[in-house]
C-alpha cells in the first residue's frame, strides 16, 4: 500500500525483513535507524565525513559480493539488507575481537565506562572470551593540551577527532602518526590543543575512553550522573546541552544535538563555565528589614509584608533591575509586577560583552556570541534596556539613587556599594547571593538559578528554548516568576502562576513576539519567535 | 654491464634492451623503433588507440590483471576538466623487480607508454609515481625525460601534433601502500598514503578530484608497442584470456634468478628448471609463490601442470598477480617465511581498517609464537579465522593479501606448523 503514494525521491527497501521507505541518498545505516535498528559504528558520525574505515558497520546486501559498509552504502529500491544475518554477525564479532587485541580493558578506571561504545558492542555481540595470548602493545597517556587527555591504548582509530578538528573546527591540530598498529593520534606542536576554542567536542565524539576531559577526570562514574535537558547559560547562542549532575552538583556540561542552533557541538568556553552553578554560600531564606534591622523571616510573612508595602506604594515611581541570566518568565513577571505596583520608569539589565565573537567554521550557525549571558535577547524583547559597560558594570546610577520603589532581580550588584538604594521608598532584592549593595533592601528574597528551575531563554537567533530543572535549590529558594507572579496576582486579585508553563502563557498573552507559542510546543528543541514580531 | 641472465627461449619485447645502456637516449631508443607508437597513435586518434589496446587484450600488469583498454574507455569524454594519467612505479611488492628494470634500461619505453596512455584518455598531464628507494632509477628516468622534453617529444605540441602532454616525476617516501592506486593518489596530493573508498572510482573522481586512470609501468610500456603495431599483433603471443608477453621476476632458490620475458601461458616448471637453470644445489622444489607475496602459496605438486597466465595460475589455486615467481626449495622454513611476510604486511598496513590494522599485527605475533615453539594447534584455527575476518572486509586488499598466504600455507604445509607445535622441530634450513 505504501508504494502507491511513493514519490520519485524516495526508495523502498527491505531491512531485516521489514520494508522501509526513505529519502534517496539515505545510507543503509540511517535507513536501519528509522526501523529502530542500530548498526554498530565508530568512524561514522553524522556531523563529519564518512571514511568507512572502522569496518564494524558491515551489513549483508543481497546480490553484493562482499559485506557492505552501511555508513556509506546508499539505500536503493528493492535492496534486501540483513544486519543480523549469520555472516554479518560473524564479521562484527570478528571486528570486535580485533579491537580487543590491544585494548587494555581498563574499564574500572576509565571515565568512558558506562557510556562506551566498545563496552556496549562487545557486551552485545562480542566473543565471550578473547583468544589473544600475546602481550599487548602499549602507548600510554598523552596530554593533548587544553582540557584533553589521550589514552592511546583505548583508541579505536576511528579518526573522528582528527576529522572534527580538520572539518568542523578547521583547525587541523590533530593527525594520525605512524601506520598499521603503530598508528596513534597526536598533535603537531607542543602547544597541542591549547587555545583551540572548540576542541572539547572531540571528547564527546570519541566513541571510547581514549579522549577524556581533564576537568572531569575520575570525578564521577557515568551511571551515577543524572542528565537534564538544558541550555548553555554562558552566551546568547544558547547551545542545547545536558546538565550532568550528581550529589546536587553540576559535574559537566555536554552538548545536546540541535541542528538549528549548535549541531552536535558546543564551545569550550561554555563547557568550562559551570562551577558558578555549584558555588556555595547561597541565600537560603527570606530576610526582612533594612541594614542592621534585617531579620530572618519565612516566605509567608515576608510576602505578606511585601504585599502590604506594595499596595501602600500604589502609584509610586518604580525602577527595576533585571538580569540576562533570568528566564523570560522571571523578567516578564518582574515587569508585570512593576506595572501593577506603580509607574514603571525603567527596566534595565546589564551583561558582559566579549570583544569578539567566535564562530565554528565548519558549522557556522554556531557562534560563541559576544553577549556572555543566555537571555540578552529575551530581556530586550520583554522591554528591558541594556545599561552599563562591556564588563557588566556601571549603568545603575539612576537605580541607585531612586526614591520610589526599587526592585532588583538576579543582579548581584557586585560593583555597587552600600549606599545603593539608600533613598528608595521600598527596595526589594531578589537574588541567589547576598551582596553589600543589598544592605538597604527592605526585603531580601532567595532565588533559584536557571539550573534549579524550569523556564525559557531567547537566544541570539530569536529562538525560545526551554531548560529543565536539574538541581534542587538551596533552603527555601524559589523561582523568581513564582515570587513575582504571586505578588502581582495578589495586587490584581487574579490567578497566581503555579508552574513555569503558566508564567510562559502570560508572556504569550502580553507580548506579540511570542504570539502563537505554547509551552509544550517549545519542546526540547525550542521554537523560533515569529520573525515579524521578533 | 651485460644483463645478468638471458635465455634463448625468451620473447623479448619489453626487455629487448635490458643490459644495453645505449637505449637510454632518445636516439638509442629510436633505433629500436622508439616513439613510433605515439606517432601512430597521434595519427589514428584517441578512440582508435583505445580500440587497439582493447583489441590487444592487454591486462594490467600491476597485479589485478584488469583489461587496460576497458579501463581507458571508462574515462569520461568532454568533461572540460583536466584528466590525469598516473603511472604506478611504486613497485614494492616483495619479489617484484620488473618495473625498475624497464625504467633503468629503457626509460623512453615508459615515457612513450605514458604519452600513448595520456593521449588516449585525454590527459594533458601524467604523473609517474616512483618508489622512494628507486634512486638510480629516478635519475635515469629524469635524465631521459629532460631529453624527451628537449626533443619536443613531451611538453607543448608534442611531435608537432598540437597535443600538449606534460610528464612529472613524483618520488614517494617508501610506503608499500602508496602503490595501491588510491593510496597513491592521496600521497601524490600530499595527504597520508591511505586508500580511498570506492565508489567513487578514479575514472570519475581520482587525483585532485579529477577523472584519472592509473596504470602500472609494464602495462604502459606494453601500450607503446601496441600503439605502434596494433592490437592484433600483440595477440600473436599468449593465450586467449592472457594475450601478450610478460616479464617474470624469478627469485629464490634457482640457479639463475632474474627477469625473463615470455608469452603468457609459459609452463611454470619449464621456467624454473630450464630457463632458470633448475634448483640451486640440486635441491627439491618445495613451494612457489607465483605472483608476488600477496597470493596463495603453491606446493611443488600445484606447480607441476601450472602454466603462467592469469587463468592458468588461478586453476592451480593461486593468482598470477604481477608474475613475481618466488621459488623455495626443500630447506625452506615455511612458518618463518610466512611470519616474515606477515611482518611486512603489518609494517605496511596503513592502519585505517580495523581488520587489517589489528589482524596483520595479531597474526604476526601468533606466527612468531609458533615459530618460537610456543604455539598450539588451536592457534592454527585462530589464524585461519583471523584471516577469514580479514578477507573482503577492508577498504583495499592489503588485508586479503596477507590472509591468502596464511590460509594457503596452513592448508598446504600444515605438517610444517605441526612439527613446530608438537615437537619443536623446524622443518627446513636452520
Ligand atoms: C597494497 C597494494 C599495493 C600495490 N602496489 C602496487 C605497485 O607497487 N605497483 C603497481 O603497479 N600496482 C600496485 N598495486 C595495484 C594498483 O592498485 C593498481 O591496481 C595498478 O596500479 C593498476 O594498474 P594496471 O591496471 O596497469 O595493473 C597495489 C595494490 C595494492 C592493493
Ligand atoms: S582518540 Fe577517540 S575519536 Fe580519536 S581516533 Fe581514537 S577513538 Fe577515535
Ligand atoms: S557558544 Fe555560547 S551557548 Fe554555545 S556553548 Fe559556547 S558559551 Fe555556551
Ligand atoms: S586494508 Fe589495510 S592497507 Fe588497505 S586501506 Fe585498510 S588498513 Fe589500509
Ligand atoms: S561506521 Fe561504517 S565503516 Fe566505520
Amino acid at each position: 500500500m505504501a508504494d502507491n503514494g511513493r514519490k520519485a525521491d524516495t526508495v523502498t527497501l527491505t531491512i531485516d525483513g521489514h520494508e522501509v521507505t526513505v529519502p534517496k541518498g539515505t545510507s543503509l545505516l540511517h535507513a536501519a535507524e528509522t526501523l529502530g535498528v542500530e548498526v554498530p559504528h565508530y568512524c561514522y558520525h553524522p556531523g563529519l565525513s564518512a571514511p568507512a574505515q572502522c569496518r564494524i558497520c558491515l551489513v549483508e546486501v543481497e546480490g553484493a559480493p562482499k559485506l557492505q559498509p552501511s555508513c556509506v552504502t546508499m539505500a536503493q529500491d528493492g535492496q534486501v539488507v540483513h544486519t543480523e544475518s549469520a555472516q554479518a554477525r560473524r564479521m562484527r564479532q570478528g571486528v570486535l575481537e580485533f579491537y580487543l587485541v590491544n585494548h587494555p580493558l581498563d574499564c574500572p578506571i576509565c571515565d568512558m565506562s558506562g557510556e562506551c561504545k566498545l563496552q556496549d558492542y562487545v557486551f552485545n555481540e562480542g566473543r565471550e572470551h578473547g583468544r589473544g595470548r600475546e602481550p599487548k602493545r602499549v602507548f600510554g597517556r598523552d596530554d593533548f593540551g587544553g582540557d584533553v587527555l589521550y589514552y592511546g591504548d583505548r583508541c579505536v582509530m576511528c579518526t573522528r577527532c582528527v576529522r572534527f578538528m580538520d572539518e568542523v573546527a578547521r583547525d587541523g591540530r590533530l593527525t594520525v602518526v605512524e601506520r598499521g598498529d603503530r598508528a596513534v593520534i597526536d598533535t603537531f606542536f607542543e602547544s597541542g590543543l591549547d587555545g583551540a576554542s572548540f576542541a572539547g567536542n572531540i571528547v564527546d565524539i570519541c566513541p571510547v575512553g581514549a579522549l577524556v576531559s581533564k576537568d572531569f577526570l575520575h570525578k564521577a562514574r557515568a551511571w551515577d550522573l543524572d542528565h537534564t535537558e538544558s541550555v548553555c547559560p554562558n552566551c546568547s547562542q544558547g547551545c542545547n546541552i545536558d546538565l550532568h549532575t550528581r550529589d546536587n552538583l553540576v559535574q559537566r556540561l555536554k552538548p545536546r544535538e540541535n541542528p538549528e542552533v549548535n549541531g552536535h557541538w558546543m564551545c569550550d568556553y561554555g563547557r568550562a563555565n559551570y562551577e558558578w552553578l555549584n558555588r556555595p554560600g547561597r541565600l537560603e531564606a527570606p530576610a526582612v528589614g533594612r541594614g542592621d534591622k534585617r531579620r530572618a523571616s519565612d516566605w509567608q510573612h515576608a510576602l505578606h509584608a511585601l504585599f502590604e508595602r506594595l499596595a501602600e506604594a500604589e502609584g509610586a515611581s518604580v525602577r527595576v533591575v533585571g538580569s540576562a541570566f533570568s528566564s523570560n518568565e522571571a523578567l516578564d513577571a518582574l515587569r508585570a509586577l512593576a506595572e501593577q505596583a506603580g509607574t514603571l520608569q525603567a527596566g534595565v539589565f546589564r551583561a558582559r560583552r566579549a570583544e569578539d565573537e567566535d564562530p565554528l567554521p565548519g558549522f557556522p550557525i554556531l557562534v560563541r556570541r559576544r553577549d556572555l549571558a543566555p537571555n540578552v535577547d529575551g530581556a530586550g524583547i520583554l522591554g528591558f534596556t541594556r545599561v552599563g559597560d562591556d564588563d557588566g558594570t556601571g549603568g545603575l546610577e539612576e537605580a541607585a539613587d531612586h526614591d520610589g520603589v526599587l526592585i532588583v532581580v538576579g543582579d548581584e550588584l557586585a560593583d555597587q556599594d552600600e549606599s545603593f538604594g539608600a533613598k528608595a521608598g521600598l527596595f526589594v532584592y531578589l537574588g541567589t547571593f547576598d551582596s553589600p549593595a543589598a544592605r538597604n533592601a527592605d526585603f531580601v528574597l532567595p532565588l533559584t538559578t536557571f539550573a534549579e528551575e524550569e523556564g525559557t531563554f531567547v537566544n541570539a537567533q530569536g529562538r525560545v528554548q526551554r531548560f529543565r530543572q536539574g538541581l534542587r535549590g538551596p533552603g527555601t529558594a524559589q523561582p523568581a516568576w513564582l515570587v513575582l507572579g504571586t505578588l502581582a496576582a495578589a495586587l490584581t486579585g487574579g490567578d497566581r502562576p503555579v508552574s513555569a508553563a503558566d508564567a510562559f502563557a502570560s508572556i504569550v498573552q502580553r507580548h506579540a513576539a511570542f504570539g502563537g507559542l505554547i509551552w509544550e510546543g517549545v519542546g526540547s528543541a525550542g521554537a523560533a519567535l515569529e520573525a515579524a514580531h521578533a | 654491464m651485460a644483463y645478468p641472465y638471458r635465455h634463448e627461449k625468451e620473447t623479448r619485447i619489453l626487455s629487448e634492451c635490458f643490459g644495453d645502456p645505449s637505449a637510454r637516449t632518445v636516439a638509442g631508443w629510436k633505433k629500436h623503433g622508439g616513439y613510433q607508437g605515439i606517432a601512430r597513435a597521434l595519427e589514428i586518434g584517441r578512440d582508435a588507440t583505445i580500440e587497439d589496446v582493447k583489441a590487444s587484450g592487454l591486462r594490467g600488469r600491476g597485479g589485478a590483471g584488469f583489461p587496460t583498454g576497458l579501463k581507458w574507455s571508462f574515462m569520461p569524454k568532454n568533461t572540460g576538466r583536466p584528466h590525469y594519467l598516473l603511472c604506478n612505479a611504486d613497485e614494492s611488492e616483495p619479489g617484484t623487480f620488473k618495473d625498475r628494470e624497464i625504467i633503468r634500461w629503457t626509460p623512453h619505453q615508459l615515457i612513450e607508454g605514458c604519452l600513448v596512455g595520456s593521449y588516449a584518455i585525454g590527459a594533458a598531464h601524467c604523473y609517474i609515481y616512483l618508489r622512494g628507494e628507486f634512486f638510480e632509477t629516478t635519475q635515469i628516468l629524469a635524465r631521459a625525460l629532460e631529453e624527451a622534453y628537449a626533443e619536443g617529444l613531451v611538453g607543448r605540441d608534442i611531435m608537432g601534433s598540437g597535443v600538449d602532454i606534460d610528464i612529472t616525476l613524483h618520488v614517494g617516501a617508501g610506503a608499500y601502500i602508496c602503490g595501491e592506486e588510491t593510496g597513491l593518489m592521496n600521497s601524490l596530493e600530499g595527504r597520508r598514503g591511505e586508500p580511498r573508498i570506492k565508489p567513487p572510482f578514479p575514472a570519475a573522481v581520482g587525483a585532485f578530484g579529477m577523472p584519472t586512470t592509473i596504470n602500472n609501468v609494464e602495462t604502459l610500456a606494453a601500450t607503446a608497442h601496441i600503439a605502434r603495431h596494433g592490437g592484433e599483433w600483440y595477440r600473436q603471443w599468449g593465450t586467449d584470456k592472457s594475450p601478450g608477453t610478460k616479464l617474470f621476476c624469478v627469485s629464490g632458490h634457482v640457479n639463475r634468478p632474474g627477469n625473463y620475458e615470455f608469452p603468457l601461458g609459459f609452463p611454470m616448471m619449464e621456467l624454473i628448471e630450464d630457463v632458470c637453470g633448475g634448483m640451486r644445489d640440486g635441491k627439491a622444489l618445495k613451494a612457489v609463490i607465483p605472483g608476488g607475496s600477496s597470493v596463495p602459496i603453491m606446493s611443488a605438486e600445484d606447480c607441476r601442470a601450472c602454466t603462467l597466465c592469469y587463468e592458468g595460475v588461478e586453476a592451480a589455486g593461486s593468482m598470477l598477480g604481477c608474475a613475481s615467481v618466488i621459488v623455495m626449495d626443500e630447506n625452506t622454513d615455511i612458518v618463518k617465511q610466512v611470519r616474515r611476510m606477515a611482518y611486512f604486511y603489518t609494517h605496511e598496513s596503513c592502519g585505517q581498517c580495523t581488520p587489517c590494522r589489528e589482524g596483520t599485527a595479531w597474526a604476526t605475533r601468533i606466527l612468531r609464537r609458533i615459530e618460537d615453539g610456543l604455539g598450539t594447534e588451536d592457534d592454527l584455527d585462530t589464524l585461519i579465522q583471523i584471516s577469514e575476518q580479514m578477507t573482503g572486509t577492508t577498504i583495499c586488499v592489503l588485508s586479503d593479501s596477507l590472509a591468502m598466504p596464511i590460509i594457503s600455507s596452513i592448508e598446504k604445509f600444515r605438517e610444517d606448523y605441526l612439527a613446530l607445535i608438537r615437537r619443536g622441530e623446524r622443518v627446513g634450513a636452520a
